[in-house]
């Protein structure tokens, strides 16, 4: 399905925070799945042995020092996916939730040539969602669903899954400008607000590896009223991604080849 | 603020809910611009909106602030307003200072984290160019020598970072 694409450099960003016992799974689960994709774990200030686990299966290991939120995490792989000229990017979260088997499903739509799509969401209501959405969860989603399938003037059917694999345009995107917490949403209207394409692919999803969900009853009143919030003000701006706080020029220069080993030359 | 000659006399007069509803109204108006011109994030533009969402509520709904100062305790419904008012800028202040506390801490982390990348990378470049242990001053960058030949001239330049 996918033959298109063996020439890319591709990225899995799996952001991970304390997925000890789950991490190293994930990281040998891509290896084996999708050979072709290199695999960058985003340990958001764990206490475990999370980033250990990680590299001892062979992952590309960035440590935040401390806990930025999933936000902060996907926006560390995007910008380094960036840097090292990346590109395809796809996230694949830590906990085991997103199946790797799919990874050539959704690269198959993402044509980075031709004017197909610019990020491939994978879907879990396209179809069998795999495991039993909670019904709170179906509900929330339902109601982002709606509102940018309006927005947008296209189905969005699963706007709250974290399954995605962007082009070069959505890396350079997100690696200005990525949403705080909850950022699957309004990560959609950045891409719509910026004439990017947006498909969608049937998947499978597990339920969560640990019990340990990070949506608990409490917050899940704030994140309704976080993204209805962003999603509402975002309407309004003009130039989505704020140009003063980029830093851009620092960001896309080209992976340093020469650096290491001309050392001092720099200055 | 007007609301209390007026209220001596009475309740919350009329003219004080139509300035009450006003502020109320640019104050929620002015939180939005601040999210859409990213000035705020969306956690604090949501404690601004709920309080001003809640001075909106008591300016139009006269009966919940009676309500309101039945349940506080106190006779005058105005003074009620101000107690509980105060008691949430007193929570807000708190929480403010519990954010400045993280966000301090997570500046030291930082801070610390820069200082032990740089050495790390001060000595990986020592360790390239000198193709040994045997130069213990970091290369003073001006020559631009990048070879790993003569020893250049014999200046113990440490010019690193800006040290603050």
């Amino acid at each position: 399905m996918a033959p298109n694409g063996s020439h890319l450099r591709k990225l899995a960003i799996v952001p991970a925070y304390n997925e000890q016992g789950m991490v190293g799974r994930v990281v040998r689960e891509i290896e084996r799945q999708a050979p072709g994709f290199d695999v960058v774990v985003i340990d958001d200030g764990s206490t475990d042995h999370t980033a250990a686990e990680a590299e001892a299966n062979g992952a590309i290991v960035l440590r935040h020092p401390f806990n930025t939120g999933i936000g902060g995490a996907m926006q560390s792989g995007f910008k380094y996916a960036l840097r090292h000229g990346y590109d395809v990017a796809a996230q694949v979260d830590g906990d085991g939730q997103h199946k790797p088997a799919y990874l050539p499903d959704l690269l198959g739509k993402l044509h980075t040539s031709g004017d197909e799509a610019d990020m491939v969401c994978g879907s879990r209501f396209r179809g069998d969602p795999g495991y039993k959405v909670p019904v709170g969860r179906r509900v929330g989603n339902l109601i982002f669903s709606v509102v940018l399938t309006v927005i947008c003037r296209q189905r969005i059917s699963d706007p709250t899954s974290g399954f995605r694999m962007t082009n070069r345009r959505g890396i350079e995107l997100f690696a200005r400008d990525y949403p705080h917490d909850y950022p699957e949403v309004e990560a959609i209207l950045m891409l719509h607000a910026h004439r990017l394409r947006i498909h969608e692919v049937p998947v499978r999803m597990n339920a969560r590896g640990f019990g340990r969900s990070s949506i608990d009853y409490p917050r899940s009143a704030y994140y309704m009223a976080k993204v209805l919030l962003a999603l509402f003000v975002g309407l309004f701006r003009r130039r989505p991604t704020p140009v003063e706080a980029t830093g851009e020029g620092e960001l896309v220069e080209p992976p340093a080849h020469d650096a290491a080993t001309s050392g001092g030359s720099a200055g | 603020m007007i609301a209390l000659p007026l209220a001596a006399s009475h309740e919350v007069g009329t003219k004080a809910q139509i300035v009450a509803v006003i502020v109320a109204g640019i104050f929620l108006g002015v939180v939005l611009e601040l999210v859409r011109r990213r000035r705020l994030v969306e956690r604090y533009a949501l404690l601004w909106m709920l309080a001003a969402v809640a001075m909106l509520v008591l300016a139009v709904w006269r009966d919940g602030l009676k309500t309101l100062a039945n349940a506080v305790g106190v006779h005058s419904p105005p003074n009620a307003l101000f107690l509980v008012a105060l008691g949430v800028v007193f929570i807000l202040l708190l929480h403010f200072s519990i954010a400045t506390s993280r966000l301090s801490e997570e500046t030291k982390i930082l801070a610390q984290e820069v200082a032990r990348l740089d050495a790390e990378a001060k000595a990986a470049r020592e360790a390239s160019t000198n193709g040994g242990p045997a130069a213990e001053e970091a290369v003073g960058g001006e020559g631009g020598v990048s070879g790993s030949g003569s020893p250049g001239p014999e200046q113990p330049e440490h010019q690193g970072p800006i040290r603050t």
